[in-house]
């Protein structure tokens, strides 16, 4: 099958991690430390692409965070939102003190994210297959006042398990919506297990070309392949896009890479935290 | 109902251009007006209803007020999570009008019967859930859903209901309207069972019962203060719905009644559907009558309450 082809050769991500990204996941460590509890390997599936998306594509204004042209991003994983707080802290849509205030009583960060509560975030999320439909609403309503804002949507590959994401699939590409790209950070590990064996997404590219989106795939931990990857304006054909992410579950730290037990982690100790710091000092 | 409901959201969507429709997959040539005069704001999205919720959520999100319609059943029970998470959570303004609330499509039987759809909904936060007794009252509600801030679901039961509601009682999102006085007992109702609950008052005024009737389109949020004023003076209460007993108006106004903790105490009946599933076809007048909702039945639970 030409998807399994693909996959494979970008089974695995060579890219190494520059000083950002590795900086990045010490910030989520310190989180997981602070709170004793977060989904640390799904954050660091997602750190390069939310990266790359805050860095070099999105239009916002941190300052106004509900500018009306600016570009919607929502992480419909929001279990991920460990790799999502960080860089919204860092751009300045609120104090970084937050941070470390992560699933506290008294702070604005949960383990899933909430619109209303942190300035930046669109739309509360956690739930999964959800946040594709919104998007569309967010596309749809784009087109309608003529605003040139994009929409991206990042989901996760258990995630694609839901049916309504294949429901917002056919409704994206029937209103050609060339406004809209979503983005799957397809690590290959559900909860469970792995997703070939939990239920088997492949062939994962070929499924969302026959649903009538503009399909690419990338090493999604390879910042400048990202970069190139997510198209600089909308498809001229007017197809929604869906860039394939491969990406590792708890890429940057090698014993969390191989363990599924770090998807949620609880009771984290100190000396977890800092073999997952020594971890991190290694591109 | 029906026909009344969709028109006016035509007639909003020319005034205000913040009004989108979306519907499933509705009767071919519904809101052909609407689709023609205002392609952009018109959507019928097929059946996918977890999809048209998430959809809507974010055109409301982004100022829109988007009209969500399809088979009531489908729009409650299908996409709950969507209406708790992307509708209500966000706190938008989704409305969502469910076509065939109660008992309107008994021949079609269970699977297309809404008759828990408000119960769910009430156990949402910030949802408005509007059950109007005819056409007119439905009129009178759907231009109050373009200010109104948050979630809405609208109940549109059969059509070509008798009129009933009346302009002399002024209708406004989260009132309970008094439709007739009585010192005796008070027959609260919602949506199209207000003509049961003034057929029964009026019969009991002849064998000497003066009841009250106290409509209740809008079960939540509920008019708690009207609710508990019409109930302090009289001794017998009924609730009348076109609902199952668990969890929709009998449900909310038990649950007042117990706080409230009257003296003398109240005797109280729940009239609606039981905990079953229905397990007859016919129409909804057989199966209105099968599950004791007609005015005969609001008849007897008075008479015998009340003496």
């Amino acid at each position: 099958m030409p998807g399994s082809r693909t996959v494979n050769s970008h089974a695995r991500s060579t890219a190494p991690l520059d000083e950002r990204s590795r900086e990045l996941r010490r910030v989520i460590v310190r989180m997981v430390q602070a709170a004793g509890r977060g989904h640390l390997a799904s954050a660091f599936s997602v750190v390069e692409i939310l990266r790359v998306l805050y860095d070099d594509v999105l239009r916002y204004d941190p300052k106004n965070p509900r500018w009306p042209l600016r570009d919607r991003c929502l992480l419909s994983k929001g279990h991920g939102c460990l790799g999502l707080y960080p860089i919204l802290a860092e751009k300045g849509f609120f104090d970084p003190a937050e941070l470390w205030k992560f699933s506290k009583r008294d702070g604005i960060l949960g383990g899933h994210p909430e619109y209303g509560k942190v300035p930046g975030v669109e739309a509360s999320t956690g739930s999964l297959g959800h946040g594709l439909s919104i998007g569309i609403g967010f596309a749809l309503s784009a087109r309608h006042d003529r605003t040139g804002a994009r929409v991206f949507v990042v989901i996760g590959d258990g995630e694609s398990d839901e049916g309504s994401v294949w429901e917002a699939a056919m409704c994206a590409s029937k209103h050609c919506l060339g406004n809209l790209i979503a983005l799957t950070d397809y690590n290959k590990q559900q909860s469970y297990g792995s997703t070939s064996e939990v239920l088997d997404l492949e062939p994962l590219a070929d499924k969302w070309r026959s649903f009538g989106f503009a399909v690419t795939e990338v090493d999604g931990h390879d910042v400048a392949a990202l970069r190139a990857a997510i198209p600089a304006a909308p498809d001229p054909a007017g197809r929604p896009t869906m860039v394939i992410c491969h990406t590792v579950k708890g890429r940057g730290v090698d014993f969390v890479e191989r363990d599924l037990m770090w998807h949620h982690k609880n009771k984290i100790s100190e000396d977890e935290v800092r073999a997952l710091l020594a971890g991190l000092d290694t591109p | 109902m029906r026909a009344a409901c969709l028109q006016m959201v035509y007639e909003l969507a020319k005034k205000d251009p913040r009004v989108f429709f979306i519907g499933s997959d509705l009767g071919t040539g519904t809101l052909d007006a609407f689709k023609r005069e205002m392609p952009e704001r018109f959507f019928m999205e097929g059946v996918s209803e977890a999809n048209l919720i998430g959809l809507a959520a974010g055109l409301a999100l982004d100022g829109k007020i988007p009209y969500v319609n399809t088979i009531a059943t489908f729009l409650t029970r299908r996409c709950f999570e969507q209406i708790v998470l992307d509708a209500c959570l966000h706190n938008v303004n989704v409305r969502l009008l469910g076509i065939g609330g109660g008992l309107a499509y008994a021949p079609l039987g269970p699977t297309h019967l809404a008759v828990e759809d408000m119960a769910i909904l009430r156990a949402i936060p910030n949802m408005t859930i509007v059950a109007p007794a005819d056409a007119d009252e439905m009129r009178r509600l759907m231009p109050l859903t373009l200010e109104h801030q948050g979630p809405i679901y609208v109940r549109i039961a059969k059509g070509n209901d008798p009129i009933v509601s009346r302009t002399d009682v002024p209708f406004a999102i989260g009132r309970a309207l008094p439709m007739r006085a009585g010192s005796d007992a008070l027959i609260v109702t919602t949506g199209i069972t207000l003509k049961n609950g003034l057929d029964a008052a009026a019969s009991l005024e002849s064998s000497g019962i003066r009841a009250g009737v106290l409509h209740v389109p809008t079960l939540k949020p509920l008019d708690r203060d009207a609710i508990l004023d019409a109930i302090a003076p009289v001794r017998a209460v009924v609730t009348v719905e076109e609902h199952t007993i668990c969890g929709g108006l009998g449900t909310a106004v038990a649950e007042l009644l117990a706080e409230a903790a009257f003296a003398p105490s109240k005797r109280f009946r729940r009239l609606g559907i039981p905990d079953v599933f229905p397990d007859e076809y016919g129409s909804q007048a057989s199966l209105m009558e099968r599950y004791s909702i007609t005015a005969a039945a609001v008849v007897a639970a008075v008479t015998q309450l009340a003496h």
